[in-house]
């Protein structure tokens, strides 16, 4: 019973907003150490891949770009399926929060998987299967905040959004897969993308990397959604003594 | 510990500078970009909503 | 329980009927584009042979974009849809029972007419029996996902654009096994694994869009 109380103080917004305020400074603390120890081991210490030179240290971004992309994704339909089973408002402010930072991590990585290609296959986009998702995961998250955009009435708003999410994330790995498919269908094996075995000292930069971009998505989301709590909340009381609060 | 044997060693990245730079800087661009347009908007947006309050409280006080 | 489907959709036809033009310019905009590509790519048989099931497919996708968001508009204007989720029936049902029209009055049509365009792209007798196939399998599932579209957009300002930004992405599956069924047989190594594979997503999509749509709708209607 009790447990049940904080579940639902934990969702509203009245206590969520301090409880992110009071935590984004952490993330981004966390953020910017695991960041330089990163690029300290990735860019620093790492010795050069043997087959790729110097050009494989895109992946320290490259990889956490791409596995935050899809990370994203997944949990903005994690909260838009909390939303619709729970009816419960931050679920929806939260998944739209994400957006912005998820479609950016799609275009880093697509960014990124270029000037990878370019060197490596001597061509700035090919038809591979993990690019062409990418690129269709970063439609996914166009429709999806287009969609959101769309609607005036927040509440509408959450819910049709929730439902898009969820329907992507059933047609991901379709998607995925058919595209895997016609890719090995149709491409030969002009490029292959078999890494080198990795050394640990650039596995741990990757880990570290990714980390720091985690913390970052978690930082920038909260502080996104800090706004749209008090947008979306702006006639209640909570919302009223946080700007009169403000003032002072 | 330290891989590189000088700066501009690093900055060449073995020929491979423009496109490991152009990631990188992108990137960094980005994440430098983000935050501040999510701070200004959440300023604007503290501006509006404070002063729709302003206006509300000066309707119901006359 | 299949009364409910069979009834709206000779409701939905019989409404289609009386507006056969949409039908007819759905078809006409399908017939141009593909008409466009040679004339854009040239002449050149060997190509065009190559490029015909992407080509067929893709304007098959915007054709029948095209007719989706009339889908629920007009049945959402006069009230009718309120009726019909208020009513006693599944909404999931009344919905499958829409989509199946839909895809008789768009999806049948291209299946119909596509062997046609397809001689202009110089394309073999199996080739277009395979082609034909494809779209008659394929055609339902872009009308069942394409449904949900039209329910999450269903009054908005822009929807139509905006139904193929939600939409477009999500059919890419169809369309790569739907082209690369006539691919594989025009390559002579036979589309009967594409085409059951599109019988799958089209069987998996009847079955889940109508309902995915249905949530959508009442959310609509609130």
């Amino acid at each position: 019973m009790n447990d049940r109380f904080n579940l639902y103080r934990f969702a509203s917004p009245a206590t969520f907003y301090p409880l992110a305020g009071r935590l984004i400074p952490w993330f981004i603390a966390a953020g910017i150490l695991f960041g330089l120890a990163g690029l300290y081991i990735g860019m620093l210490v790492a010795p050069t891949d043997f087959q790729q030179g110097e050009g494989y240290r895109i992946i320290f971004i490259h990889v956490p770009t791409s596995w935050m992309s899809m990370f994203i994704y997944l949990v903005m339909a994690f909260w838009a399926a909390i939303g619709l089973a729970f009816n419960t408002r931050l679920s929806g402010m939260m998944a739209q929060a994400l957006a912005p930072t998820g479609a950016l991590m799609a275009f880093l990585s697509l960014w990124t998987g270029a000037l990878w290609g370019k060197p490596m296959w001597g061509t700035w986009w090919v038809w591979d299967a993990r690019l062409t998702s990418e690129l269709i995961l970063l439609f996914l998250y166009i429709g999806y905040m287009a969609l959101v955009a769309a609607i005036d009435d927040a509440r509408r708003a959450d819910k049709a959004g929730g439902i898009l999410l969820l329907v992507g994330v059933v047609n991901i790995p379709i998607i995925y897969f058919s595209v895997k498919w016609w890719n090995t269908l149709h491409q030969g094996s002009s490029v292959n993308l078999t890494k080198s075995a990795m050394a640990e000292v650039m596995l741990w930069g990757m880990l570290l990397m990714a980390l720091a971009f985690w913390m970052y998505s978690i930082a920038v989301a909260l502080a996104r959604v800090r706004t749209l709590m008090l947008e979306r909340e702006r006639h209640t009381d909570w919302v009223r003594k946080t700007l009169v609060g403000d003032e002072q | 510990m330290i891989y590189w044997n000088s700066f501009s060693d690093f900055l060449a990245m073995g020929g491979y500078g423009l496109y490991v730079w152009g990631s990188f800087g992108v990137t960094a661009l980005a994440m430098v970009i983000e935050p501040i347009a999510v701070a200004r908007n959440r300023k604007a947006t503290i501006a509006r909503l404070k002063r729709q309050l302003r206006a509300e409280s000066r309707s119901t006080e006359a | 329980m299949l009364k409910i489907v069979t009834s709206v959709i000779a409701r939905d036809l019989k409404l289609a009927m009386r507006r056969q033009a949409d039908i007819v310019s759905a078809l006409f905009f399908f017939v141009i584009v593909v008409s466009l590509f040679p004339l854009g790519i040239g002449p050149e048989v060997d190509l065009l042979r190559q490029l015909a099931p992407g080509v067929l497919w893709v304007a098959a996708l915007l054709a029948t974009m095209l007719s989706l968001p009339r889908l629920f508009a007009d049945d959402y204007r006069d009230g009718t849809l309120e009726q019909l989720a208020l009513s006693p029936h599944p909404l999931g049902l009344i919905v499958t029972g829409k989509v199946i029209a839909h895809w008789l009055v768009s999806g049948l049509p291209l299946a119909l007419i596509a062997p046609i365009l397809g001689i202009q792209f110089d394309l073999s007798g199996e080739a277009l029996l395979v082609l034909t196939g494809a779209i008659l399998l394929g055609t339902p599932a872009l009308s069942g996902i394409g449904a949900i579209g039209a329910a999450l957009t269903l009054g908005l300002r822009g929807g139509g654009v905006l139904l193929s930004l939600l939409v477009l992405p999500l059919y890419i599956p169809v369309l790569i096994f739907g082209a690369g069924a006539v691919d594989a047989t025009v390559s002579g190594l036979g589309g009967e694994g594409h085409l059951s594979l599109l019988t799958a997503m089209t069987f998996a999509a009847i079955g889940f869009a109508p309902w995915a749509s249905a949530a959508a709708l009442k959310i609509a209607l609130e």
